[in-house]
Formats: C-alpha cells, sequence, structure tokens
C-alpha cells in the first residue's frame, strides 16, 4: 500500500487496508496536527486535502485513498505559512485551536475552488467544521482576508 | 517532535533527580507558607527567583501553573509575571511547572461566600479573605471559576517585579553600584554606563543575593504589555498544527489504549470474555476496570476495534434510568427540608402575594456534556516506585494525589506533566482519565500507556452540567414589578465534584442560586431560594456552574414580569438596577443595539442580564422569524471586568461565550434512558455552526471595583436574552431548554 502525504511517498505494506486515514496519518506516521474529534464526520478536525479536496480522513480507509494527501504539516509551517494560516494568525482565530487544523484546511480547499467566496459560500463550506471554543467570527474574518491574500489584493 | 524536546526540558529544569548539585538561590518568603517547588532540583547555575520565574543560564522560563484550555491562561500569565519583569513575550519560554500547593488558588473562594459580588463592604471583604484560609490549607491548585487573572493580577505581577529587583541586587553587588541607579530593559540589567547585563548572565550569581521582596508595583499608565493587544504565545502553533495536545504526547515504546465503560451510569462491569479482543491484531493485553474494560494494543484504531469486540455483561444503573424521574425528584425537592438557601429575602414576599400573583411559572434546564473538541486522554508511564503522567488538567494536585492512592505511592512520586488542553469547559476539573489510565497502565509496568477515549465514552461518560428546575412568581403594580419570588431546584455541583475528591463541601452550596440570588436588582419584595435535590446523575462544573441554568431563570422571569407590568424590558432593568457598573453594561447594550429603534417585520430584540463571576454582562439578541425558522441577526454584548488586560483576547472570549450559551440554549441535552445517555456524539449533541451564528458585537468596560476573569461571564445571558428576543418576535415564551424542542431554527 502506497501513500503520499506532503509530498512523500509512504510504503506502509501490511496495515490494514481498512484502517481509518486519520489514525494512519496520526499513530503511524506521525502527522499529529490532524486531531481526532469525532470518528464520525460531525466536527471536522480531522480534514485533509486529498488531490487538493478537503476530506474528512476519518471516514476514508487507508486502503482507498485516491490521491496525494496534504495535512496541515504540508499546507505551510510556521516558518513558511499558508497564507490561510498567516490570516489565522492576524485575526488571532484559535482559542483551544483543537479544530483549527481542520479549519485551516477545510478553508484552504474553499479558497482553491472558490477564490473570492460571497458569505453564503463561506457559510455553506465551513458549517461543517464545529468549534466547541466559538471562534466562528473570526474564521469568517480570516477567510476573507486569506482570500484577499490569496488573490494578491 | 517538538513535544519530546519540551518535556525533556521540563525535566531537565524540575524534576530530574539525574542532574545534582543545584544553585538554591535565596529563601522564598513571599506571602507563602509552601516551599519554592522550583528549589527542589535545580540545574547548576540556575536561579529560581521565585515559583514563577525561574532562570538558567541560557533560558528565561515563566511558569503558568494555571492550566490552558483555550482562554490564553499561560499568555496572560506570562504577560503578568513580564510586566514587571522587564521581559518580552518573545524572550521567554513558558512553563506549567510541578504541581505544588505553592500554587494555590487565590481567588476561587471569594465566590463561596454569601456576599454579593456588588458587596465592598469591609464585611464582605475580610471574609472572602478568610475564605482563602482553608485554600490555602488544602494548597487548592486549581484553574477555574475564571479565576486566572483575580488570581494572578497581584501575585504574579509581584513575582516579576521580586525577580527584577532581585537580579538588580545582584548586578548592584557586583559591581559596586546602587541599585537605584540601575534599570532594566528586555531580560537585561543596564548599568549606568550603559552596559547590558542578561539575565541570564546574573543567574548564578543571583543564588548569593537574598530576594528583594519589598516592591511596589507600577501603576497602570507605565505598563508595556499589559492592557495593549497582544499576540498569544501559541497562536502560530495552534495555526500550523504544531500545538501539541495531550493527545499528541508520544514516548518511546509508548502503547495506546481504549476503553469501554458500562453504558449504564455508576454500574458495575460484572463478567466479561477478552477472548475475542487477545485474538485481534495488535492487541497487547485486556484490562479489566471496575465499571468497563479496555484494551492496550499498539495503535489507537486497533485498540478502539478490540475493546468494541468484547463481550461484557454490565450490572445495572446507580442513577434513576428515566428522565421522567430525574424531573420528578426536582419538582419534589421544593420543600423546607431541603431549602439550601435564602440569601435574597428583601421586603416581604408572602404578604405582598397574599392576594395572589400576575404570574406563576416554571423553567428547566436540561444535563449538558461539556464536550470539550479534544476527547480525554492520558499518557501514563508506571513503575513500581515512580509514575509519570502526561496529560492536561485543571486539577494536577488531585490527579497526583488519586494516583498516589491507586499505586500505593507517596505524592511525591506521581511526576504531572501538564500540557494544553484542547477544550474543557470544566470537563478537566475532573480526574477520571487520569485514574482509569493509570489502572491500565499498572498492567504494563515500564512502559508508556496512551488512553485515548473515543467521543462516546468521553460524552456519555461525562459529569454534565446540572438538570435545574425552577418555578417563579410575581406581582406588578402602577406599571412596574413590585414582587419577585425565585426557588431553584438542583443537585449540588459542589457535593458531587468535591465528593469524587472525598473532601466535604459543608453549609449551603451557592451555585445552587448563583446568577440568581447575587443580581444587582433592588425590587420592593424580592426572594431567591435554593432547594438541594438529592444525587441524581453525577455533575460537574460545566461553563459559568449554576450562573449557566439561573441566569436563564432569574432574567427570564424578570422579563415576564417587565411584559406583564408594560414597562420597557431595557428601562425597568435600569430602574431597578443599584450596582454601577451594571447599570453601564445596561446602558452600553442599549446604545449599541440603538434600542427602541423600529425593526423590520417578525423582528424581535431582547435584553437579559447577569452578574457572575463578579462580571456584570448585558445582552441584547435580535432574531427574525422567517419562513424557515428563527435567525439569530445579531448580538450586542457589554461586559465590565474591572480591568481589561488583553483586548483582543477579550474579545473572542466574549464572543465565544455568547456562542456557547447561544448554542446549547437553542440545541443541547443530555437525556438518561436505562440510566445511560442518550447523546453520543456530536449528531445528536449539537451546538451552534458556523451558519447559524449571528453577528456579534462586544463592548468592554472598565468601570468595576475588582479585576475579574472573562471566560464564563459571557454565557449566562445568552439564553434569557435569546429567548426574551423570540418572545419578541413571536409572542411565543420559551421556559424550557433546549428551545429547538419548541420552535425551530435556522
Amino acid at each position: 500500500m502506497q501513500l503520499t502525504v506532503n509530498g512523500t511517498d509512504h510504503s506502509l505494506e501490511g496495515l490494514e487496508p481498512d484502517m481509518p486515514l486519520l489514525w494512519a496519518l496520526r499513530d503511524i506516521l506521525g502527522l499529529t496536527g490532524v486531531k481526532y474529534g469525532c470518528g464520525i464526520a460531525q466536527c471536522g478536525a480531522c480534514t485533509v486535502h486529498i488531490d487538493g479536496v478537503a476530506t474528512r480522513s476519518c471516514q476514508v480507509a487507508v486502503g482507498d485513498v485516491w490521491g496525494p494527501v496534504t495535512t496541515i504539516e504540508g499546507l505551510g509551517t510556521p516558518e513558511a505559512l499558508h497564507p490561510v494560516q498567516a490570516a489565522w494568525i492576524t485575526h488571532q482565530v484559535a482559542q483551544c485551536g483543537y479544530c483549527q487544523s481542520g479549519q485551516i484546511m477545510q478553508a484552504a480547499s474553499l479558497l482553491s475552488e472558490s477564490p473570492n467566496p460571497t458569505d453564503t459560500e463561506i457559510d455553506d463550506a465551513m458549517s461543517g467544521n464545529l468549534c466547541r471554543c466559538g471562534t466562528y467570527p473570526r474564521i469568517r474574518e480570516a477567510v476573507k482576508t486569506a482570500a484577499r491574500n490569496l488573490r494578491g489584493i | 517532535m517538538g513535544r519530546v524536546k519540551t518535556i525533556a526540558r521540563r525535566t531537565f529544569l524540575i524534576g530530574s533527580a539525574a542532574i545534582a548539585g543545584g544553585v538554591a538561590f535565596g529563601v522564598w518568603r513571599y506571602k507563602t507558607p509552601y516551599a519554592n517547588p522550583l528549589l527542589s532540583d535545580l540545574p547548576e547555575g540556575a536561579a529560581a527567583l521565585t515559583p514563577y520565574v525561574l532562570i538558567t543560564s541560557d533560558a528565561i522560563t515563566l511558569i503558568t501553573p494555571r492550566a490552558d484550555k483555550g482562554q490564553g491562561a499561560i499568555s496572560v500569565q506570562a504577560a503578568l509575571i513580564a510586566e514587571e519583569l522587564d521581559v518580552d513575550l518573545d524572550q521567554i519560554k513558558t512553563d506549567p511547572g510541578p504541581p505544588s500547593p505553592a500554587y494555590y488558588n487565590t481567588a476561587l473562594a471569594g465566590d463561596a461566600v454569601p456576599f454579593r459580588a456588588t458587596d465592598d463592604s469591609w464585611l464582605a471583604q475580610t471574609t472572602r479573605s478568610l475564605a482563602d484560609a482553608p485554600m490555602k490549607f488544602l494548597g487548592m491548585q486549581i484553574t477555574g471559576g475564571s479565576t486566572t487573572v483575580p488570581d494572578g493580577f497581584d501575585k504574579l505581577r509581584h513575582a516579576g517585579a521580586v525577580a527584577r529587583e532581585t537580579l538588580k541586587a545582584t548586578a548592584a553587588r557586583l559591581h559596586t553600584l546602587s541599585a537605584t541607579d540601575l534599570r532594566t530593559e528586555r531580560g537585561a540589567v543596564i548599568l549606568p554606563d550603559g552596559t547590558r547585563l542578561s539575565y541570564q548572565s546574573l543567574a548564578a550569581e543571583a543564588a548569593n543575593t537574598d530576594a528583594v521582596t519589598d516592591v511596589t508595583l507600577r501603576a497602570p499608565s507605565d505598563w508595556r504589555l499589559l492592557g495593549q493587544p497582544m499576540q498569544r504565545i501559541d497562536i502560530v502553533a495552534k495555526s500550523t498544527g504544531t500545538q501539541d495536545y495531550g493527545i499528541d504526547v508520544t514516548r518511546p515504546d509508548m502503547a495506546h489504549a481504549a476503553l469501554r465503560l458500562n453504558p449504564a451510569i455508576g454500574g458495575a462491569r460484572l463478567s466479561h470474555d477478552p477472548t475475542p479482543a487477545l485474538a485481534m491484531r495488535g492487541v497487547i493485553k485486556v484490562v479489566a476496570l471496575p465499571d468497563g474494560v479496555a484494551v492496550i494494543a499498539d495503535n489507537t484504531w486497533r485498540a478502539m476495534r478490540a475493546v468494541a469486540a468484547i463481550p461484557v455483561e454490565w450490572g445495572p444503573a446507580q442513577i434513576p434510568p428515566e428522565m421522567d424521574t430525574h424531573w420528578q425528584t426536582l419538582s419534589d425537592s421544593f420543600t423546607p427540608d431541603r431549602q439550601d438557601s435564602q440569601f435574597r429575602d428583601a421586603g416581604d414576599v408572602e404578604t405582598a402575594l397574599s392576594d395572589g400573583t400576575d404570574l406563576t411559572v416554571e423553567y428547566r434546564a436540561p444535563y449538558l456534556a461539556h464536550a470539550p473538541l479534544e476527547p480525554l486522554n492520558a499518557t501514563v508511564l508506571y513503575t513500581p516506585d515512580r509514575v509519570d503522567i502526561w496529560t492536561g488538567t485543571q486539577v494536577p494536585r488531585f490527579v497526583q494525589n488519586n494516583v498516589a492512592k491507586l499505586t500505593d505511592l507517596t505524592p511525591d512520586a506521581i511526576h504531572v506533566h501538564a500540557l494544553m488542553i484542547g477544550g474543557s469547559f470544566g470537563h478537566r476539573l475532573e480526574d477520571e482519565v487520569t485514574r482509569h489510565a493509570t489502572r491500565i497502565a499498572m498492567e504494563l509496568p515500564g512502559r508508556p500507556v496512551k488512553l485515548t477515549y473515543s467521543r462516546k465514552e468521553d460524552m456519555t461518560h461525562d459529569f454534565p452540567r446540572q438538570i435545574a428546575l425552577a418555578r417563579g412568581r410575581g406581582r406588578v403594580a402602577n406599571g412596574q414589578v413590585a414582587a419577585y419570588d425565585l426557588g431553584i431546584a438542583m443537585p449540588s455541583v459542589l457535593s458531587s465534584q468535591m465528593g469524587r475528591q472525598s473532601i466535604p463541601a459543608p453549609g449551603p452550596d451557592l451555585q445552587i442560586v448563583a446568577g440568581a440570588w447575587d443580581q444587582p436588582f433592588d425590587i420592593p419584595h424580592y426572594r431567591v431560594t435554593g432547594y438541594r435535590t438529592p444525587e441524581l446523575a453525577p455533575i460537574s462544573s460545566w461553563r459559568s456552574v449554576g450562573a449557566s441554568s439561573n441566569g436563564f431563570f432569574h432574567d427570564s422571569l424578570l422579563d415576564e414580569l417587565i411584559h406583564a407590568a408594560g414597562a420597557d424590558p431595557l428601562a425597568e432593568r435600569l430602574r431597578l438596577c443599584n450596582h454601577t457598573p451594571s447599570r453601564k453594561v445596561l446602558e452600553a447594550v442599549g446604545e449599541m443595539s440603538n434600542w427602541g429603534s423600529p425593526l423590520a417585520p417578525n423582528q424581535g430584540r431582547g435584553v437579559a442580564f447577569c452578574l457572575s463571576f463578579g462580571v456584570p454582562c448585558a445582552q441584547v439578541v435580535e432574531v427574525t422569524n422567517t419562513d424557515n425558522g428563527l435567525r439569530l441577526d445579531h448580538v450586542y454584548v457589554a461586559a465590565d471586568v474591572g480591568r481589561i488586560l488583553d483586548p483582543i483576547n477579550f474579545e473572542g472570549l466574549v464572543k465565544g461565550g455568547v456562542i456557547f450559551g447561544l448554542g446549547h440554549a437553542i440545541h443541547a441535552e443530555i437525556t438518561y434512558a436505562g440510566g445511560a445517555a442518550e447523546q453520543s456524539n456530536f449528531d445528536t449533541f449539537q451546538s451552534l455552526r458556523l451558519y447559524q451564528c449571528p453577528e456579534i458585537t462586544v463592548r468592554g468596560l472598565e468601570n468595576g471595583t475588582r479585576i475579574k476573569g472573562i471566560g464564563e461571564p459571557p454565557v449566562p445571558p445568552a439564553a434569557p436574552a435569546l429567548a426574551n428576543a423570540i418572545f419578541a418576535a413571536t409572542g411565543r415564551r420559551l421556559r424550557e431548554m433546549p428551545f429547538d424542542k419548541f420552535v425551530t431554527f435556522i
């Protein structure tokens, strides 16, 4: 079983193909920026990109992964921030921060599909990502700032 | 990985017995009966100037003992120390420190004495300070009750000042100068000739200097950091997936565990068959728990899958199995022998209501799960003479003591490494996760075991917010509220919570009436009575505790009476209000919302107020009754914490508190059937989603006489403000949460 994660190829021979991608990323590959929150696609904390599209990694069996995987660690780093991460820092979105990896991956996926999203598009795209601390107002602001930065405005 | 480095660092700084011959600096004399815990194993050349400041040859480390569960506790504690120490936040490291009685909470007891937060009388202040004594005696190192700022405001600034002045005294001695000729700046003592001596370079010599404890705190007008917008220390890590939480711990040779507890609350495990699980891939061990089973495996998923495969015979629940009994117990508790308190009894309510009432109503608040997004977890390395625990906790000393009992070791053999917490809302005031993790790890001595709760186990075995029932009646006269009588029945949160720690909680439980008895209103005949019901489901502190239900009860009854009187909801609250900072927050939301201005068709506006944890908070909610259901349009909120230390974090916590209050009031409840919780995940236990989130406008005021915390106070007014707005928009009065049982929301 081959898996490409953040540009690196991994051979996961012998791993059960029905293990959720979430646990393969966290426990096997050590990518703990991907978070476990609910296990049933209700919270979005485990969101990663597969082929550039936001996907709940708790719902994808590792044997079924259909393209390269990007996690929050592959999106950007403290030294080389992705524009969405930079906007999250500008607006100081995070409180406990536990959902924010998923929020950021979801927002990055939205902006790659819709560089100038309407308020409704933001609401639709981001409402599957639960934040128990209630950072939604800043998430909205940060998505808009990131959109402007990505468009070079 | 960052985590390993951090842990190694902590061990090096304060835990390790391998580093001998540390230099014990000075004497810790500042207002504490406890030894400075940092002095026990200091590395060579290090100085622990106070229990909060540790300076080594290469680093300045500020100790932040209050747990950070998202409220920014680490940042604000560091900023309080740094303000006086003259260091900037980019120069320092932080460390939660070891569990120690020296870090007892000086502010928690103030809310437990029967004086209103608005009472600044000599008697009230004296009693509050006396209540501090048992906290000190018990060495209660607890994060909770929105106390991190009021507890640390003077204490941490003092610690910074003591360290700064001691470093100056050291430099003065070394260079034969007077300390008064020296100044400090960005982590260095500056000599008159401009020479900069870094604090790190002075650390070893500081060991030979007595601490300078006679210090004067700087006036707020001289502050560099506090009161200004700050960037939280954790914000970059939390935006890049590099913040490590307890659930992310990795240790060499670590095994992973999952558990399954008796779904029936309090019920025992009668028998189980480990065979199917033992045959599954990766399984190392099946562990029998008194109330459940656990599996240790080589990764989390294999452990979770295997624990699900174990056939178990469960004993019956130890709580009433059905909700009807819970509600009936509350309903039956409005009796003299169940009366717990009646600290508010103005005028003569009985006489005032003897001719009948204008209103007789009943309100209900359900059980609620804490459900922070990081499920419970703990990593435990058990050996026969030492236990190491990596976890996020608000009660590190409880963890230490309870694990000591379980392992038959002394508390000083239990090493708690406190980690960042992915939300709590009160759940991490409990320590069931470390008890279970320890029982499991004891079955695999010498090997670290990380226990991760499934969401289902986390939610169904939570100690929820109290269930509560209130009965209200009143009279109006001449367009005014004339008599107000509120009785509240609930089980005691304090008894339930402290009972699990074997700590007695004598006397009335003020949380039964918090957010109701202590409101700053003068109503001619005004009574609030608390009734303590028998224990039902085990419950715990949930963000704003008693006020989370009582804020809804108290303000809803007030609003109903104001409407019965035909008065304006804001004007009548202002007329009745007897506390200036409280009146100012009401006036602020009136101004912000342009109260009284025309609304769109089907739109409604409601105001509510609650003073909790010493913080007056007023909210105006605007809703529209659309064809598809109620839409939350806007919330205006004003709160007064006396002094705002970081306006950015303040605004975020206020908005978050409002959303937390609204989301649960609309959607959430935990119910029991057959003694088991019926909601096990976020599909059935719902809160606000982003698309539902209203615009929220925040104003912070600073008229209060004492500094207070903002984590909890925005929660209680949200539910009544929403209910009052729905009444204004629809004419329908909601008296029971969650509201979506009765009306539809977008």
